[in-house]
C-alpha cells in the first residue's frame, strides 16, 4: 500500500490521493511531475521517489515545520 | 471482455480473504471521460465481484455534485476506499498495473482498520495538528 494512504489512516487531518498522472496531465504539469512517484504536500512542497516509511514521514513533517513553528 | 483475467482473479480472491470488515469502493464517473472513465468503472466493478466483503457504489460526478463535494472529489474517475469510516483514501484515474496492487493493499488495510505502520510512525502521525494533503503522482508501469 502506498505510504501516503497508510499515513492517512492514522490521522483524520490527513488525506491521501493516488493520482494517475497521464490521465490528469494539467495537474502533472502544474505540480511539475517529471519523475514518479512524486508526493506533493498541501499543494506546494514535493518529495520525489519512494523511501522507507520513517524517512518519508520525516521528510513530510519537515515541510510542515515552518507553519507549525511560525510563532517561534 | 473482462479486464481482470481468470488467472489473476484467483490470486486476487485469495488476497482479499485477508479482509475482515466490509469495504465500500465509492466510485465517481462521468460519461464525458470516455477514454479512461469507463475502464476504471469496469475494473472496480469486476474487483468487487471477487469478494463478498467488497461492494461498489457508483456515482455520476456531473449529476451528483453533493456526494462528490461530501467526499472532496474534484476530478474523475475517482475511487474512495472506505469501511464504516472514511480515512481520506482516494484513487484518481484507472488503478492499473502496480497501482492495482496498491488498491488491493488499501482495501485490505482499510478492511482491517490497520495501517500496518510501525508504532513509532503511528505516534508521530497522531501528533499532526494541521490539515495534511498528500497527492502522490504515479504512472501505469
Amino acid at each position: 500500500m502506498r505510504l501516503a494512504h497508510r499515513f492517512a489512516m492514522e490521522n483524520d487531518l490527513i488525506r491521501a490521493d493516488c493520482i494517475e498522472s497521464t490521465e490528469f496531465p494539467d495537474l502533472a504539469v502544474q505540480y511539475r511531475v517529471y519523475a514518479v512517484p512524486r508526493t506533493v504536500i498541501n499543494g506546494s512542497a514535493a518529495i520525489e521517489g519512494a523511501m522507507p516509511e520513517g524517512l518519508m514521514l520525516d521528510a513530510i513533517l519537515k515541510t510542515l515545520e515552518p507553519a507549525e513553528d511560525s510563532n517561534g | 471482455m473482462g479486464l481482470i483475467r481468470d488467472e489473476d482473479a484467483t490470486e486476487i480472491r485469495q488476497r482479499l480473504t485477508a479482509m475482515t470488515d466490509p469495504v465500500t469502493l465509492i466510485h465517481f464517473t462521468q460519461e464525458l471521460n470516455l477514454e479512461y472513465g469507463r475502464e476504471a468503472r469496469q475494473l472496480v466493478e469486476e474487483l468487487a465481484g471477487l469478494s463478498d466483503k467488497l461492494t461498489v457504489e457508483v456515482h455520476n460526478f456531473l449529476l451528483e455534485k453533493e456526494t462528490a463535494n461530501e467526499y472532496g472529489i474534484d476530478k474523475v474517475p475517482a475511487t474512495v476506499v472506505r469501511n464504516g469510516k472514511d480515512y481520506g483514501i482516494r484513487f484518481y484515474g484507472l488503478p492499473a498495473g502496480y497501482e492495482f496492487v496498491t488498491l488491493l493493499d488499501a482495501i485490505v488495510n482499510v478492511s482491517q482498520s490497520d495501517s500496518g505502520l510501525e508504532a513509532v510512525n503511528k505516534e508521530k502521525l497522531s501528533k499532526i495538528t494541521q490539515p495534511l494533503h498528500l497527492e502522490v503522482f504515479v504512472t501505469p508501469t
